[in-house]
Formats: structure tokens, sequence, C-alpha cells
């Protein structure tokens, strides 16, 4: 073991000495894709450069990131059973802080999503603060009534997927091209797709941190 | 030598540092928190290389790459949290078995 150890530290150092150098090797000054960006900003809808790359130059991205996320809570439910439990109703700061604290996360996710189409901001971090609030009303004790479970919570999960591909197909049609927005309506469009995913990312980081334990219940 | 330079080696280094840890440490929960570390040093490489644009903003598309990275990121480690804890339930146990040498 402690050869191995030995052997294991001078081949990592080289590892990073080798990729050291090839950062170092970089050119100093590099616009990349900057000035490219750039050029077409007028046409996006937005006018946050990293908005407009998410949802509008490189939107196809972020449609099968949408996927991606689906698949895991889909991968965490089939493997339902697992020894995750949270307990039950906490002690009452935790309580006291999460009724606090949640509606100015929801608030705060609101203004992240507006201000993402000129400011740093945007789906992804709103929908993290709203999973976010998701989770401490979890760690609280909350709990969605199973009715809700059954139909809602699940149309709240595919609703930004869903959301992307029908607009990715409505664009195909009009514009000829998957998610080829008219310049005109881009700005209403990603709005729109941001609200839809804003919520889809929050409700779906709540319940990869609840795992499992969703589906179990319901089979109870 | 810039900050953005400055950045990225500190990037490469927390990759190195995650990759040691992946290899040598055999409890699961360790290897998870291994990824997520080499995955935080590429995203600061990304990010920090995006800044060698002179005064102007930075290149808007490696940023929006980390984005989706960091979700990408957040979303596999649940699932490989979900995985170690199935484990767990079955065998009583969150590590890979060591190596016998004897």
């Amino acid at each position: 073991m402690d050869k191995n150890r030995c052997l294991l530290l001078p081949l990592l150092l080289v590892l990073a000495m080798g990729i050291g150098y090839a950062v170092l090797s970089l050119p100093d000054h590099a616009d990349g894709l900057q000035k490219v960006v750039a050029v077409k900003m007028e046409v996006s809808g937005v006018s946050n450069p990293v908005t407009a790359v998410l949802l509008n130059f490189r939107g196809y991205d972020t449609l099968l990131e949408m996927a991606v996320l689906l698949l895991a809570l889909l991968g965490c439910w089939s493997l339902a059973g697992s020894s995750l439990q949270v307990g039950p109703a906490s002690g009452p700061v935790l309580d006291t802080f999460a009724r606090l604290l949640s509606p100015l996360l929801i608030l705060m996710a609101a203004y992240l999503l507006w201000s993402g189409s000129h400011a740093p901001g945007g789906a992804f971090q709103a929908g993290a603060v709203l999973g976010a609030a998701g989770v401490l009303q979890l760690l609280a004790g909350w709990r969605l009534r199973p009715c809700l479970t059954q139909i809602l919570l699940r149309l709240a999960l595919i609703a930004g997927l869903a959301a992307f591909i029908t607009i990715a197909l409505l664009m195909l049609f009009l514009e000829g091209r998957v998610l080829q927005y008219p310049p005109d309506q881009a700005g209403i469009l990603i709005l729109i797709l941001e609200t839809v995913a804003t919520l889809s990312i929050g409700v779906t980081l709540a319940a990869l941190f609840l795992g499992g334990q969703q589906e179990q219940k319901d089979k109870q | 030598m810039n900050a953005a330079f400055f950045y990225a080696l500190v990037g490469v280094g927390l990759f190195c540092t995650g990759l040691y840890a992946l290899i040598v440490y055999a409890h699961l929960l360790r290897k998870i928190l291994a990824l997520n570390i080499m995955g935080s040093g590429i995203f600061l490489v990304l990010v920090a290389l995006a800044k060698r644009t002179g005064g102007m903003a930075a290149d808007p598309v490696p940023l929006a790459m980390v984005i989706t990275g960091i979700v990408v990121t957040v979303s596999a480690t649940a699932l490989a949290l979900t995985l170690m804890l199935r484990l767990a339930a079955k065998t009583g146990r969150a590590e890979l078995p060591e190596e016998r040498r004897e």
C-alpha cells in the first residue's frame, strides 16, 4: 500500500505539471467567442451574454440538461428503498427559520430569474435558490400531501423539459430550425422558458434531496 | 503571469488533489467528494481562462458551459449518493473492498 502511494504521488505530480504547462502555454490574451457573441447580441432578445448563450445560441445544451436532471431524478426514484430518512419535525429553531426564510428565498428566486435577462442571474441560479427553499422546508419536516405528489409534482418536474421541447418543435415548424427564435419574440420566449425551467429545476433539486423516500411512501 | 492563469493553475491543483483522493480512499462517500472537487477544479480552469479578454467582458460561452456543468454535477452527485445508500443498505458497508496482498 505504501509503495503504491509512493508511486502515485510522483505520477500525479507529473500529471499536474503537464496540465499546468498546457494551461500556461495558452496565449495571454484570447477573446474566444466573446466577439462572436457580442455581434449577435441584438437578435438574442436579452442583454446578458451568458443568458443569451444558455437560452438562445446554445439552447440545445440547456434542453439536454433539463433531460439530464429528469433522468437523474428517475434514477434516484427507481433506487427507492434507500436508508435515507430525514427525521420528522425538527426543533423550533429550524422550524421558525424555515418559515422566515422561505418567502425570502422565493422572492430572491423571482428576482434572479427576472434579472437574468440583463445581469448575472437566470433560470439555474433561481432554480437553485428555489431548490434550497424546498430543501429547507423538507428539513423542517414539511411534506407534500399524497394527492399533490401524484400529478402536480410530476407535472412540475417535467414542465421544464416539456416547455423546451414544445418551443423547439414550434420553432422547427415556424422558423425552420430547432430553437431558432424570431428576434422580435426572442425575449418573451426566453422569459417563458426560463420561468418554467426555474420551477422545474427547483422542484427537481428538492426532490433529488429527498431521494427515493417519496416513492417509498407512495407504496406504503 | 496574470490573475487568470493563477486561478487556472489553482484549478489544476484542485483537479489533481481530487484525483489523488479518488484513487487513495476506499470509502465511496470520499470518492464522490473527490469527483466533486475534480469537477470544481475543471470549472475553475474554464472560468479563469474565459477572463483572458483584457479589459473586456469575459467570454460568455465557457461561463454558460460551467453553469450547465454545475447542474449536471449536482444531479450526478445525487444519483451517486443514492446508489451509495442503496449499496450500504444491501451490504451494510459503503466501501470498496480493500485489496489484499499477503
